[in-house]
């Protein structure tokens, strides 16, 4: 069952240093709160996991808690490039991040792999593409029937996942909704998860096919208004694409990066995200 | 030079849009293709289904997304799927007719990277990766691309073959296994191009108005080649460009907020 506690408290009892962790949300629902809250507590040395790194990875690489990354598309959408993962990668700093890089295609079967308590993920792809040069744990599957060589990528299997939601009731079962990316995937795949929401509601009013995730799945349930922007909440706030576009400049100079970084996130508290998309409710 | 009332890019845009049925379902890249895909929606084509790997099918979007997930493509969609079944049931099981995507770097036989320029260990420049693209490209029925080009873009040997075209040409698609058509249409800010049937090389077969076959070849790295009948774009019609320049004006609104950066 799920355990109701503030985001200092959640991340404090689950997620260490040198942990495997996805913070996962396909452009919806991006967890930045709770990547924040990890920035802040200092954890480092971690292996994290996620189809689209984007603002908050680059915060956390150019932050220095990053070992290793495990991705398939590594851009600011829409926008540009992650500066700081650029920074790390082509000039090693603040060190040389090592990096799995795969397709959305072979991510998205690894978290299901991992959700269904499968050791690996087969599909047709790759094929033709060179990141199976590069990557060594992409390897293929002759198909015992048909005789067809399929790919094959490790199962997923996070640690600990934090996701962003609408809502819980006061069981801890949680409503996603709109774009559902991989959260689900990513949430029963791994060892510990760890979900903000909007609110904490009496009940969901969930449609009977809605994306729910009883509360016995997940391990703790943290009420953070706002906890996904610049990302957005599907009938909340909308994407503050404004920031997305600003974001561009700030990562582009370690220093501003550094300052804007001791302002926004590690002098900061979860409740300043409130704040933060208060301007953007009314647009959604 | 003939004078023009319209900018290449939009050449571009309304030239790739043409391309769409009305019939097909396009898994649509971010960017260029984004755009022109919904000019074809709100032009020609109005009951296309579009889908981006978000997993919005059949979105009909008011402004262009910023990204491939914005919340405007979930709420005109005519459903939302989670991004396994996405790329399984959808790309992976056959029910894509068109990728449309876009390109950092590209060779004469379609192949693209947007992965690394320089080596992948050492990068000069970390791009951001395959993405979808990698499965799109050999998932889809067939592969419209659509970029400005530049002879940094349009290079004779690329860095990483993030997606596979046609690789060497000929049939190499065939020889790996691969059942799709691969890159059959490239429509830059100069011309239309197609894959020559048998060696699959991009061949141009319409110069958009005012453009010479000179100007193709100094924006391109390798020895461009010409059908042996090369016709004019058809310049844009006015609802083309009406309704182009409307989406546009109604992006940049949507988008735009109190702290822009001064970097888009």
């Amino acid at each position: 069952m799920a355990h109701f506690m503030t985001l200092p408290e959640a991340v404090a009892q689950n997620l260490n240093s040198g942990d495997t962790a996805a913070f996962e949300g396909f452009t919806h629902l991006i967890p930045h709160a709770s990547a924040h809250e990890a920035l802040r507590q200092g954890i480092k040395d971690l292996t994290l996991v996620r189809m689209t790194p984007d603002l908050i990875y680059d915060q956390m690489i150019g932050m220095g808690a990053v070992r290793k990354l495990i991705f398939s598309y590594a851009g600011n959408p829409g926008v540009g490039l992650l500066r700081r993962l650029r920074d790390s990668v082509e000039n090693g700093w603040p060190h040389k991040i090592e990096i799995e890089e795969h397709s959305h295609a072979a991510m998205a079967n690894a978290y299901e792999a991992g959700a269904a308590g499968l050791p690996f993920a087969m599909l047709r792809g790759y094929k033709g593409a060179e990141l199976a040069r590069v990557n060594p744990n992409i390897k293929s599957v002759t198909c015992p029937f048909t005789g067809e060589e399929l790919a094959a990528v490790p199962a997923i299997r996070p640690d600990v996942t934090f996701i962003h939601a609408q809502k819980a009731d006061r069981k801890g079962n949680v409503l996603v909704e709109g774009i559902v990316g991989v959260q689900k995937e990513a949430v029963l795949a791994a060892k510990r998860s760890v979900v903000t929401v909007e609110e904490i509601v009496d009940d969901l009013s969930a449609h009977p096919n809605a994306c729910v995730l009883p509360g016995w799945t997940v391990t703790v349930i943290c009420e953070v208004p706002g906890g996904a922007h610049p990302s957005y909440a599907h009938g909340y706030y909308p994407r503050d694409n404004a920031s997305y576009i600003a974001w561009d400049r700030i990562a582009a100079d370690r220093d501003t990066f550094l300052a804007w970084m001791k302002e926004n996130v590690l002098d900061a508290t979860p409740e300043v995200f409130d704040d933060r998309v208060s301007h953007l409710r009314s647009r959604s | 030079m003939i004078e023009t009332d319209f900018t290449p890019t939009e050449m571009m845009t309304i030239a790739a849009a043409r391309a769409l049925k009305n019939t097909d379902v396009c898994f649509v890249g971010i960017g260029a293709p984004s755009a022109a895909c919904n000019i074809a929606r709100l032009t020609h084509a109005p009951d296309v289904t579009l889908i981006y790997e978000s997993g919005t099918i059949g979105t009909a979007p008011s402004v262009l997304p910023l990204s491939i997930g914005d919340g405007e493509l979930c709420d005109t969609a005519v459903t939302t799927v989670s991004v396994p079944e996405m790329f399984r049931y959808w790309l992976q099981g056959g029910r894509v007719t068109v990728g449309f995507l876009g390109a950092a770097q590209i060779d004469r036989f379609g192949n693209i990277n947007t992965t690394v320029i320089g080596e992948y260990d050492h990068p000069k420049t970390r791009l951001p990766g395959g993405g979808g693209a990698p499965e799109i490209a050999s998932s889809c029925g067939e592969i419209f691309i659509t970029l400005k080009q530049s002879k940094r873009a349009m290079v004779e040997k690329i860095d990483f073959f993030t997606s596979f075209g046609h690789g060497e040409g000929g049939d190499h698609r065939a020889r790996l296994g691969i059942t799709t058509k691969g890159p059959t249409l490239m429509v830059t800010d100069l011309a239309v191009w197609r894959t020559d049937p048998v060696t699959h090389e991009f061949t141009v077969v319409l110069l958009h108005p005012g453009v010479t076959r000179e100007m193709v070849q100094a924006e391109c790295g390798w020895t461009v080649r010409f059908a042996d009948e090369v016709d004019e774009t058809p310049p844009p019609t006015e609802l083309e460009l009406t309704t182009l320049r409307d989406l546009n004006a109604r992006t940049k609104a949507a988008h735009s907020g109190a702290h822009t950066g001064d970097a888009a």
